[in-house]
């Protein structure tokens, strides 16, 4: 058996690279460095060690800070990474990415860039309530200039994080406390995974599910029971949210004729709307039946675990809309 | 203590900073008059001395960040008139060639990296900019430029905070015109001055007259020198008035009669003037430098005239690093 390595220690070892090859990458979070542990997640463990304090900054508690130095200390040509330590806490930076990171290049008629990335974790499942675990993509993704990605697996979190960090534009890299400890085969040093372009998780012919992050692992479990049904499903990881790889999906459910998206994060104006809304235009005459939209409730995250779980996407209800696309009669 | 003698040399520096920012104002506000200009214009007339004498004491290389009424600060930093001039017309050979206009004007090679329209927002960016050369042990400073009104907004007291906590090389220049917007200083904040904040984060402040050129230099020199030296960063409130509204053509009836006077005696330009006389400048000398300033002015109301309208292809330009698709 090949070796194996967590996204915790891809996610590490990403930055390590990227920090020993370029002084100008640099950490700031709260809690970062090797005085308060590394980070709550321990994504920076052991790099104050190597790097040193001001390179790894712990940084108060003032989001709108850390971003706002991050922005600063891009344009001056570094390339910063900043923690935000749960995604809902972007909501007290907005500004400094809406309004700065994202469009500093455009205002400036291309004289400045602002080549940084905001680290953040979230997910449903772990009782952290209706303000620790929010997915926000959608937001960002309504913002022009803005990168999101986010990994589904432990190589895919190194590869795409290293090329996160090579981005001359600002990328939001979202991560899912619930994958840090999924393992992968170790790919190996400078493992780069090009941004804007998606994988094919699992082919098939019958029907495409469309997704990213932790839900890919839904897809897979349940395009593998729907196969003992004789269904084949193909299951595409967009790995980059926006700007999506829409060659890639289109492709993809043209060949099937079908096709799910599905997220974590609510479904009313959700990503998934606008990857649905463009299938539809593609390929209006040759879908076979309508795009199907999965995502959680409208309501905020609540924290009982019973609850949570029939708040998130739920296995079967993906099995099922699978099985009304394959079977619709118009 | 401050200095209060000062460098010939800088004192011709400084007059010759201030008049191209008001002579610019002065060409702006003509071209709005007469229609041959139709934008949102924040004329800063009563703050060209702060800002002249505020970039005399920086090096062309040191950043600069500043707002939507940044105009001074932009011109007294170096940034050249003419992509100036047709940037806040909105034409192609604009600094950000018509896509950011006079509220993002933005000019690296003078050290303008930043000018936002959001109030507060630069104060966060200049520490970055200051880390950068922290790390990096370049020797540049960085100057934020913000108002009164932007000193109870988060992204200052968190600025703050974070500059004083690592010493970052960065001032904090407060151009206190006593309105924020249309609020005036005493309906907005209950503290008498704004350097009193500055205690609050341990760090340096110092309130100037920003009328007094020889102060306001010293001043800011003296900030400037110590953030070289690694030292940390000062706040530097800076009092100057605001004396021809918040926008061009805004109503500004809300200022009472007894400041519209105090502000009118205070006039920064023919006080400067007299300073320069009493330094044995004489009218002819500087009504040289005035009228070599208009001919400058009028050459780039010209380039901004001449320039060509930007083109629709731009809007699909500098979204990302490459073109996005039509």
């Amino acid at each position: 058996m090949s070796a194996q390595i967590t996204m915790t220690q891809a996610i590490n070892r990403a930055i390590d690279e990227a920090m020993a090859e370029d002084e100008g990458v640099i950490l700031l979070g709260e809690d970062v460095a090797a005085k308060q542990g590394g980070g709550v997640f321990k994504i920076s463990a052991g790099l104050t060690e190597k790097y040193g304090e001001s390179r790894v900054r712990a940084t108060p508690i003032s989001e709108q800070a850390i971003v706002g130095a991050c922005v600063g200390a891009a344009l001056a040509g570094f390339r910063p990474i900043a923690e935000i330590m749960l995604m809902n806490f972007v909501t007290v930076a907005m500004d400094q990415i809406v309004n700065h990171a994202a469009k500093l290049r455009f205002m400036s008629g291309g004289q400045t860039h602002v080549p940084m990335v905001i680290r953040t974790t979230t997910g449903v499942g772990v009782g952290f309530g209706g303000q620790h675990s929010d997915m926000l993509e959608a937001w960002f993704a309504h913002v022009a200039g803005l990168k999101i990605v986010t990994p589904s697996n432990a190589a895919d979190a190194q590869g795409l994080m290293r090329a996160a960090i090579a981005c001359n534009d600002p990328v939001i890299f979202i991560e899912n406390i619930l994958c840090y400890g999924l393992k992968s085969d170790d790919p190996g040093p400078n493992h780069f995974v090009p941004l804007g372009k998606a994988s094919i998780a699992r082919e098939g012919s019958d029907c495409t599910i469309v997704t990213y992050g932790r839900t890919v692992l839904d897809a897979l479990e349940i395009a593998g029971k729907l196969a003992d049904e004789g269904i084949s499903v193909e299951v595409i990881d967009l790995r980059t949210i926006a700007p999506y790889d829409e060659a890639t999906v289109t492709v993809s459910v043209e060949k099937t004729g079908r096709a799910i998206v599905l997220h974590e994060a609510v479904k009313q104006y959700g990503t998934g709307a606008e990857i649905a809304s463009r299938l539809n235009e593609r390929l209006f005459g040759k879908l076979k039946a309508p795009v199907a939209r999965i995502g959680g409730a409208f309501s905020a995250v609540p924290m009982a675990n019973a609850l949570e779980q029939a708040w998130i996407p739920n296995k079967d209800a993906i099995a099922d809309a699978v099985r009304a696309a394959v079977n619709w009669k118009g | 203590m401050t200095d209060t003698t000062i460098d010939r040399d800088k004192l011709r520096d400084i007059y010759t900073r201030t008049m191209r920012v008001a002579r610019a104002d002065e060409k702006f506000r003509s071209l709005l008059m007469t229609g041959k200009l139709a934008v949102i214009y924040y004329t800063v007339r009563g703050q060209e001395l702060v800002s002249a004498a505020a970039m005399a004491a920086l090096e062309p290389s040191d950043y600069l960040v500043t707002t939507y009424r940044g105009q001074h600060d932009q011109i007294a930093k170096g940034v050249p008139l003419n992509p100036l001039f047709a940037e806040i017309a909105g034409k192609a050979g604009g600094t950000c060639r018509g896509k950011g206009g006079s509220m993002h004007i933005t000019h690296p090679e003078t050290g303008v990296m930043v000018t936002t329209g959001v109030v507060g927002s630069g104060l966060p960016i200049a520490n970055g900019l200051a880390l950068a050369s922290q790390n990096r042990g370049d020797g540049k400073v960085t100057m934020v430029c913000f108002g009164d009104g932007a000193t109870n907004i988060g992204a200052f007291h968190e600025a703050m905070n974070m500059a004083q906590l690592w010493k970052l090389p960065v001032i904090f220049l407060c151009q206190n015109n006593r309105y924020g917007e249309h609020t005036a200083f005493a309906d907005h904040t209950k503290v008498d001055s704004i350097v009193t904040r500055a205690k609050a984060y341990g760090m340096a402040g110092v309130h100037v007259d920003g009328n007094d050129a020889i102060a306001m230099y010293n001043t800011t020199k003296a900030a400037v020198d110590r953030a070289r030296a690694g030292e940390g960063p000062t706040l530097i409130e800076a009092m100057c008035y605001r004396m021809l509204g918040h926008f061009f053509g805004a109503d500004f009836s809300y200022m009472p009669p007894e400041h519209l006077a105090e502000m009118a005696a205070q006039d920064p330009l023919p006080r400067l003037r007299q300073l320069m006389l009493d330094h044995q400048f004489t009218e002819a000398e500087l009504d040289v430098i005035v009228a070599d300033l208009d001919a400058q002015m009028d050459a780039a109301a010209e380039y901004a005239a001449n320039s060509p309208l930007p083109g629709p292809e731009e809007i699909r330009k500098d979204v990302f690093e490459e073109e996005i698709a039509a």
